[in-house]
């Protein structure tokens, strides 16, 4: 066990400051398990979000010495012992008190997201689907919703573009459905003009920050770029695609919230 | 706090209210919207983090993809024999039938499960269940289906209340009147007006201090049910994962999935001995492997071969961990190896247990494809909860529904692993339904009265309110030891008055614990509280389980050992008594329906033929 420092970002929307903080740490604890010392000792009512505790949830994403990350994964020896760790909320979200961001935000984007539409099957018959097929779709099915990603990209987090674009975690959900081999919907239209798919520049920020390990720039939105890149900005394409194109999915538009 | 008090709270009005959004929560409220009933669903954290998200194995469903000869009736006798018999027949028995079903309709919302050669879904072996029959996605097959269930849910017609915590099911004149919650964020209370209420709020393991469950399992349902007049059944089993790590201090608990071992992997004692096959119970020998060849054949496929004894139920497993570790053949942190290094190549370890290869290297520092890992029993899941009929989900109060984890009497004394996550689809389908049947027909709800809101309103604020006071989260950690000290995993007589004492000793710094600060997002103020719940799980489990004088599944009583044939057909039944305090009755279980009874007790080959 040894004494540790903090700066734990203390306040609401109005307005706040960093506290200093000093509690025991021990073998293999948690920045989240600092917090919990530091809540039990001496701050009952400093405001964090968490639930399981195994990177499982999503719940506790938050900014460590500068860095977003989920507190439940980031252990206290990571950190030289003698400096003060730096502990504040996500920058991008709007603040509700302490260390917890008002995240509502990204719940209502995916709400315009038109949802999965399998491919008819018999009754009592389950979808046929190899697994080299959905081996991709898994991959964005592991996000837990941390919105580290969001917190993260440029577009959101600096030029406050929420209007035009949905971020990263969103467009793995949208990729989620694009690539889902019994999807019968076509979201190429939305995916560009609704959400905003030309909007990231490729700075893959996101993919570094994501604790799934998710490739979401590689896998997820420049896939969705080239498939909208494809269908309105490659002239043959488009020629061929007039004359030719059997439509197999069916256009939707967003949804309205 | 004047603005608070009723006259001007805030009323929500839905005909459905849904307690807990986890797995069970959102499929009900799926299944009540479905019936065109306007549904909230209230829960403590956002949409899409509760408790389902760890669940890791898979979801059990006799579909029959992997092995043919698999069909409801195979699982029924599985779940019934897990459950050494004290299940109520017609759960697990519509358990069996549903489940199918709902993992192929959750397939269709989306779900994206792992899959056979053949493009179906995939089924995976786990402990107690005769064939591969968890339907999973690697190790992440909760995340799977709350995201599933979350996505589909949030186009129906359903209103998500996040972050508001439920203290009272309002009853005026004996009839359900709604739900009192206060909003986690600003600390308001808001009332919302229904005439049907589905409690899904989970177990209550952190009554527990080594557990596997999150801090929002600490009972709430069965606290509102039972202060409501509802009763709890079962309460004794608890079930102990038999693997949960027990290495750094503070991930003490954290689960290991069972899908390590339905992969291969072995439990191996200081001593490099391959314990379980010490510790195969009679009822299980005729169909678990007695050496380590045969089981080596039943891992590479061979049909003819038996199931390693590492399969066999969690109550098994954990006691032998359990006395493993108290003989002196223990890991060098008080638990056992837990192996797979050596029976797997490392890339298909990364493969199919991702997260559990995540969750040792950063957590502990292990790499679980090089070496073994070190694990010990952990409070997971409470078999018991609040009583319900089987088809309805309906409690013993008109109205109020439960069903997932808060609802008993599916698994018996014991769970099998995989059946929760089939136990919530299909329950929390059925409470939906017999919601909506329920109100058919209903018409009026009664008025909350001002003097039932001002009176819960002043209790929950008390802690504010008062000028000193025990600290909350220390009066929650004597909990916790009182419950690891004498209602562990092993139980005796002294232990639990002992316990139970304590426990009415802790009533008192309950009432009188202290919150500093305000009202708004103030977790000391939740931790609060939340003691209440805790402390109504914690007595009726030491007193369910200091009645039961035998050992049966989950409850293990050193003072009396073995199953005793008279507790074969007797329940132990919790309610408020009329002065408050907290009654234990004995009632015996109902002749199980024959047709049900001959297929628990069938042979094996009498049900492979597949009778569907």
């Amino acid at each position: 066990m040894s004494l540790r420092n903090f700066k734990i970002w203390r306040g609401d929307a109005d307005g706040g400051e960093f506290k200093d903080y000093a509690v025991e740490c021990g073998e293999g604890m948690v920045v989240l398990d600092a917090i919990h010392r530091v809540q039990t000792e001496h701050a009952g009512g400093l405001a964090v979000r968490w639930n399981c505790k195994a990177g499982k949830c999503g719940s506790c994403g938050m900014e460590i010495d500068g860095k977003p990350k989920l507190a439940c994964m980031t252990r206290m020896s990571d950190y030289d012992p003698e400096a003060t760790v730096k502990i504040q909320p996500m920058k991008t979200f709007p603040i509700v008190r302490d260390l917890v961001a008002d995240v509502s935000w990204n719940y209502e984007q995916n709400k315009r997201i038109p949802p999965f539409q399998p491919t008819e099957t018999s009754k009592g018959e389950g979808l046929v689907m190899h697994q080299e097929d959905v081996d991709r779709v898994q991959e964005f099915r592991k996000c837990i919703e941390c919105f580290l990603c969001q917190d993260v990209c440029h577009v959101l987090r600096d030029h406050e573009k929420e209007e035009d674009f949905v971020g990263p975690r969103l467009m793995i959900r949208l990729a989620g459905l694009e690539m889902h081999p019994a999807d019968t919907v076509d979201r190429i239209p939305i995916i560009r003009k609704d959400f905003g798919s030309g909007l990231c520049n490729i700075t893959r920020c996101c993919t570094d920050v994501c604790p799934e390990h998710i490739g979401i720039t590689d896998n997820a939105i420049i896939p969705l770029k080239e498939r909208v890149v494809d269908r309105y900005y490659d002239p043959i394409a488009w020629v061929l695609g007039k004359v030719f194109r059997r439509r197999k999915k069916k256009i939707v538009k967003a949804l309205e919230v | 706090m004047g603005l608070n008090l009723s006259s001007d709270i805030q009323r929500i009005r839905h005909d459905v209210v849904v307690i807990g959004a986890g797995g069970a929560g959102l499929r009900a409220a799926i299944s009540s919207s479905e019936r065109g009933l306007n549904t909230g669903v209230v829960c403590k954290s956002l949409l899409g983090k509760a408790h389902t998200v760890m669940a890791e194995g898979g979801c059990a469903a006799a579909l029959g993809n992997t092995d043919p000869r698999d069909n409801w009736k195979v699982h029924f006798r599985d779940t019934m024999r897990g459950g050494k018999f004290l299940n109520q027949w017609q759960m697990a028995e519509l358990h069996a039938k549903h489940a199918p079903d709902e993992v192929r309709l959750l397939e269709k919302w989306g779900a994206v499960f792992d899959r056979t050669k053949d493009g179906l879904i995939g089924q995976r072996n786990f402990g107690g269940h005769r064939y591969p029959r968890l339907a999973h996605v690697g190790d992440r097959t909760g995340l799977e289906m709350i995201r599933t269930l979350q996505d589909h849910l949030i186009h129906q017609k359903v209103q998500v209340h996040m972050e508001c915590t439920a203290l009272r099911i309002v009853k005026e004149k004996g009839k359900l009147a709604g739900v009192l919650a206060y909003w986690r964020e600003t600390g308001r209370f808001v009332l919302f007006e229904c005439n049907a209420v589905i409690l899904a709020t989970g177990g209550g393991g952190k009554a527990w201090r080594i557990t596997s469950n999150s801090w929002e399992y600490t009972g709430d349902g069965l606290e509102l049910a039972y202060e409501a007049g509802a009763e709890l059944l079962n309460m004794e089993f608890t079930q102990f994962h038999p693997t949960g790590m027990v290495w750094p201090p503070s991930v003490r608990g954290i689960l290991v999935t069972e899908g390590v071992r339905g992969d291969g992997g072995i439990l191996l004692n200081s001593e490099g001995e391959r314990f379980m096959f010490n510790y195969i119970p009679e009822r299980f020998a005729s169909e678990t492997a007695d050496t380590e060849e045969e089981a080596e054949r039943w891992l590479d496929g061979d049909k003819e071969a038996r199931r390693p004894p590492e399969l066999l139920t969690r109550d098994v497993v954990a006691r032998a961990i359990t006395k493993e570790v108290q003989e002196g053949r223990g890991s060098p942190h008080g638990g056992v190896f837990l192996d797979i290094a050596s029976r797997r190549p490392a890339e298909v370890i990364r493969k199919k247990l991702p997260s559990m290869y995540h969750q040792f290297k950063e957590l502990a520092e292990v790499d679980i494809t090089a070496e073994p890992m070190e694990v010990g029993p952990t409070l997971h899941y409470f078999m018991g909860g609040i009583r319900v009929d089987s088809t309805t989900q309906m409690t013993g109060v008109p109205g109020l529904f439960a069903c997932g984890e808060c609802s008993g009497g599916m698994h018996g004394a014991n769970r099998l692993g995989g059946n929760s996550l089939s136990d919530l689809l299909v329950f929390g389908m059925l409470a939906g339904e017999g919601a909506a049947d329920y109100l058919d027909g209903l018409e009026g709800v009664p008025e909350a009265s001002a003097e039932t809101l001002d009176g819960a309103i002043r209790e929950a604020t008390a802690p504010l309110n008062r000028e000193d006071g025990p600290n909350p989260y220390l009066v929650h950690e004597d909990l916790q030891a009182i419950m690891n000290d004498g209602v562990n995993i092993v139980r005796d007589k002294e232990g639990l008055e002992k316990s139970i004492q304590a426990i009415e000793d802790l009533k008192l710094q309950v009432a009188l614990v202290k919150a500093h600060g305000s009202s708004q997002y103030n977790p000391g103020w939740h931790e609060a509280i939340s003691l209440v719940p805790l402390l109504v799980t914690a007595e009726s489990v030491a007193r369910s389980a200091l009645v039961r004088e035998e050992s049966r599944g989950a409850h293990t009583r050193a003072d009396f050992p073995g199953e005793q044939e008279d507790w074969q057909t007797r329940l132990v039944v919790i309610s408020k008594s009329e002065d408050g305090s907290m009654a234990v009755r004995q009632e015996s279980t109902q002749e199980p329906p024959s047709e049900l009874s001959k297929i628990a007790h069938s042979s094996l080959e009498d049900l492979e033929g597949g009778v569907k």
